[in-house]
């Protein structure tokens, strides 16, 4: 069975909770992916949506975020996409290199490449999709629960 | 998200309810600043009923627990849930936090 949530976010960092919280409600199926839901999924979907909301649209409220959500079997797909210019993801620097690890931003796209199967930008760099895999069984991804 | 803000002995303790996300991570640091601009040096953060953390969230415990060190005083972080443990060791963040199990051990030595 596949569904599809589509929704049109207004550019207010406020919203973001609820939106999230309302996703995951409809992605809960079953116990054995509740936690890649509660915390991979949910954390990568709050990072995506202010990165939209912030960098993105730059906090402009005149702006929108676009967020599509398509549950298929055995995994969920989430596309984010703001009306900004686009920036290159190969240019955010490691945020857990000593250099970086004081710093107080920067480990959003981080977070999201470490806890969703896969993070793929269009070419403009304003459009991010993530997906992650729920039903092989394999335990969250990065090494702290290897 | 709500917090509380207690004293045990001479540290301030805050407690965290909720998620602690870029909606509202300001509040969190106005209190603490607003604490540390009174005199107050040592602080914990109690984490026993937080649901989760995003990179916002993290980046203002690290800027708090820098200011807090440039006053001499100390930032202390309790109680995480296996979710925000692994947040925390994914991106190194728990090399920079003395990370106690319990609120009760955090404050021992404090």
């Amino acid at each position: 069975m596949e569904r599809e949530l589509v929704f049109e976010l207004p550019n207010d960092l406020g919203c973001i909770e609820e939106a999230v919280e309302f996703v995951v409600g409809r992605c809960s199926t079953c116990q054995e992916v509740a936690r890649k839901l509660r915390l991979n999924f949910r954390v990568s979907l709050v990072e995506a949506l202010s990165n939209a909301m912030i960098y993105g649209n730059g906090r402009d409220p005149h702006k929108r975020v676009r967020l599509e959500v398509t549950m298929k079997m055995g995994r969920v797909v989430a596309r984010v996409t703001d009306q900004g210019r686009g920036f290159d993801p190969e240019c955010v620097p490691d945020p857990t290199t000593p250099r970086n690890l004081t710093r107080e931003g920067g480990r959003g796209l981080f977070l999201m490449r470490q806890l969703m199967d896969e993070v793929r930008f269009n070419e403009q760099g304003n459009s991010v999709t993530l997906t992650l895999h729920l039903s092989d069984g394999e335990a969250l991804r990065g090494k702290a629960s290897a | 998200m709500a917090f509380h803000v207690n004293r045990e002995g001479d540290v301030t303790v805050l407690d965290v309810d909720g998620q602690l996300i870029v909606g509202n991570r300001q509040e969190l640091k106005k209190a603490v600043l607003n604490e540390l601009e009174k005199g107050e040096r040592k602080f914990l953060v109690d984490f026993t009923n937080t649901g989760y953390i995003d990179s916002s969230g993290l980046g203002v415990l690290v800027s708090l627990s820098k200011k807090i060190r440039e006053q001499d005083g100390e930032l202390r972080l309790a109680s995480l849930n296996e979710d925000l443990r692994t947040l925390f060791e994914l991106t190194k963040l728990d090399t920079l936090f003395r990370i106690a199990d319990s609120r009760e051990e955090a404050l021992e030595g404090f």
